[in-house]
């Protein structure tokens, strides 16, 4: 197997880029790249925009079998370079995303509609060049179906459910799903331009705010970046404290999910018993580090909270009511088969789609891809602690959701380790104020959350965060059609991706 | 099946004490509430939430008002589907300007009286995200607002006792 710098023609290495390299290419050497993502010899991690000092784009790669990352960097001082979505599929809404934030054009892209920006800002490309938007802006154009007896159903941004805005534009033949298009960005907060200039504490605040459910995960990803850039490391007691809230928090949403599957297929049953757990388990959280949802306990550095004296214990009387608890809903959930009859064969996305788009958490695992970040690269202190990643190749909602009973499984394996093996010592170290641009990955409950950062003094100049929906989203279009609109809410809740995050 | 169902008949529920209502809310809500025809609707309010913005943490407190813990509908409150079936709109996030227009046509959809209440601090001034270019900033800069609920996010009772406010005050409108 060739190693990932072998299939990329290296340009100039980028000092001060850690913990892996950056390389300035040519337009020749992008594109070769951008073939080897199409081709699947490497894995598109993050595709962003960078207007610091030269129109720039980046491209992060992943390698998967060797776990090796590199990212390479394109100067693009006429705003244009070539496209990476006419190669890779998933490499299209970013481009999209950078038109629109940065006005550098994907030359040769499959899609050039604008994303992100639905024509209500006052500024056009507001990480770019700004200048005043049109005040009337150019219409939508959504994707062109044709065939007979064909209606269209717009659904959102605002949804019936206590749930995030977006809107889904279905085309559907009598009950089923002939095309669903999503269109995203009603959330749009502008994050990457209130992170430039940001102090680091202002921008971990930024990062833990990005999508809430997985504040810690966005917390740890955030301080990996910067960690790596500072060349610091957090002390042996914060990354088991980091890992534990991380845990919980996979607890909680795993929860909060099975039982929202199954309740959107009508069995309350469920939700009102993982309701129960959830809520267990935020209590145990906000006993044991001050927040129910751990909030800006993770900073660069370490943390920010030791775990409060009688943590240990709540954590482990915790661990033993979910241990007597869950196995008789997973029990539950395998004997119904009123609710399999709704789960099993609906919404299935292949294994190789999940591959291409290098979808990662359930949705790319229960189709197949085994990839998780705690193991691949894998950081401190995963590299020590006994679990395995299930993986399933069925695709549907149903594979879906035994991942997350096989997660919660091993979280709980993993809580008790870290308890087991917490080390003494100091929680954090200081930040001393320094240049250098840092990468990190974490593996939240929905999947690998990516951070990149370029620091400067005790500030941050530019950071890009990309939530795994990014590439969990386009799957959900795939894995809808030909499924009656009535299982959309099921097969959407089985993905639960986030539109924060996403639109940020 | 029929065990988990069994025990759910004799065991204690798991709800909790319904806590006191907010003070801070109750002052709040003096003048908003009272100028309205509030005794029509009892003691039942329909809510309607609308995320204009938010992390989606606040989200995640409101959804647990409805766990077996806090338990909301004992009170009459209820989460319904559309604006149009609602009384009270919780609205969280600071408000985007890509969900500007929705908020106003869904607090248009609500039919009077209505009642608006921000739920977390970024409902409150915008928070972290105020002065971006895609946040217009509070929710009182696009809807006007009856009631703040303080928190990022506030936790369930903290929800309830604001909740509770708006009940006790409106059913002595």
């Amino acid at each position: 197997m060739p190693s990932l710098l072998d299939i990329i023609p290296r340009g100039e290495r980028v000092a001060g880029h850690r913990p892996w390299p950056r390389f300035v290419v040519t337009a020749q050497a992008w594109r070769h790249a951008a073939g080897e993502i199409g081709s699947g010899r490497a894995t598109l991690l993050a595709l962003w925009g960078d207007a610091s000092a030269v129109p720039m784009v980046h491209l992060a790669m992943l390698e998967e079998r060797s776990g090796e990352i590199a990212v390479i960097s394109l100067a693009c001082p006429d705003r244009k370079f070539p496209s990476v979505g006419a190669h890779a599929p998933p490499a299209i809404r970013p481009e999209r995303a950078i038109q629109s934030l940065y006005g550098y054009e994907p030359v040769g892209g499959p899609d050039l509609r604008p994303w992100l920006d639905l024509g209500f800002w006052e500024v056009r490309h507001p990480l770019g060049a700004r200048s005043k938007a049109p005040d009337a802006p150019p219409a939508y154009t959504f994707l062109p179906v044709e065939g007979e007896s064909l209606h269209q159903i717009p659904v959102g941004p605002v949804h019936a459910g206590i749930i995030e805005p977006g809107h889904f534009r279905f085309t559907a033949n009598g009950e089923a799903v002939v095309r669903l298009e999503q269109r995203l960005g009603y959330v749009h907060k502008g994050i990457e331009s209130l992170m430039a200039g940001a102090s680091i504490d202002q921008a971990a605040k930024l990062a833990a705010r990005t999508s809430g459910d997985s504040t810690v995960a966005y917390g740890i990803a955030f301080a990996h970046a910067v960690d790596a850039a500072l060349g610091i490391e957090a002390p042996p007691r914060a990354r088991h404290l980091r890992a534990l809230m991380a845990e919980l928090e996979r607890l909680a949403n795993h929860f909060g999910d099975i039982g929202a599957i199954c309740n959107d297929a009508s069995f309350a049953l469920m939700h009102a018993h993982c309701g129960v757990l959830r809520e267990a388990v935020l209590r145990a959280a906000a006993d044991s580090f001050g927040h129910r949802l751990m909030m800006d306990r993770v900073v660069p550095g370490g943390v920010a909270t030791d775990l409060q004296r009688d943590g240990a214990g709540l954590i482990g009387d915790l661990l033993q009511q979910i241990r007597l608890q869950f196995p008789r809903l997973v029990e539950l959930y395998d004997n119904t088969a009123s609710l399999q009859d709704r789960t099993a064969a609906t919404g299935i996305v292949s294994v190789e789609l999940a591959r291409q788009f290098g979808a990662s958490g359930y949705v790319g695992r229960a189709s197949g891809r085994e990839f998780d970040a705690r193991k691949t690269p894998g950081y401190a202190p995963y590299e020590r602690l006994d679990f395995t990643v299930p993986v399933l190749t069925a695709g549907d909602v149903n594979a879906r959701v035994w991942i997350r009973i096989r997660e919660v499984e091993q979280s709980l394996a993993l809580i008790e380790q870290i308890l087991d093996r917490l080390p003494d010592g100091p929680i954090a170290v200081a930040l001393e104020a320094g240049g250098g641009e840092g990468l990190g990955l974490a593996e939240s409950f929905r999947g690998d959350v990516f951070a990149w950062v370029r620091l400067d003094g005790a500030s941050v100049a530019r950071c890009h965060l990309r939530d795994p929906s990014w590439f969990q989203w386009p799957l959900l279009e795939a894995a809808i059609e030909g499924n009656i609109v009535a299982d959309f809410p099921l097969c959407n809740k089985s993905f639960n991706c986030s539109y924060s995050g996403h639109d940020l | 099946m029929r065990r988990t169902l069994f025990e759910g008949l004799v065991r204690r529920p798991l709800t909790e004490v319904p806590p006191s209502p907010d003070d801070g809310a109750l002052a709040e809500l003096a003048a908003s509430v009272e100028r309205a025809a509030r005794r029509r609707l009892g003691r039942s309010l329909a809510i309607r939430e609308v995320d204009a913005g938010s992390c989606n943490g606040c989200e995640l407190e409101i959804h647990a008002l409805n766990n077996a813990f806090y338990d909301l509908e004992r009170f009459g409150l209820r989460f319904v589907a559309s604006p149009r079936h609602a009384d009270v709109l919780i609205v969280t996030g600071p408000v985007t300007r890509n969900m500007r227009e929705a908020l106003e046509r869904t607090y248009a959809a609500t039919p009077d009286p209505k009642w608006v209440v921000a739920v977390g601090g970024c409902a409150a001034d915008g928070g972290v995200f105020a002065g971006s270019y895609g946040v217009v900033g509070g929710v009182a800069a696009v809807v006007p607002v009856d009631l703040h609920i303080a928190g990022c996010p506030p936790t369930p009772i903290e929800l309830l006792r604001g909740l509770l406010a708006l009940l006790e005050r409106g059913s002595q409108g």
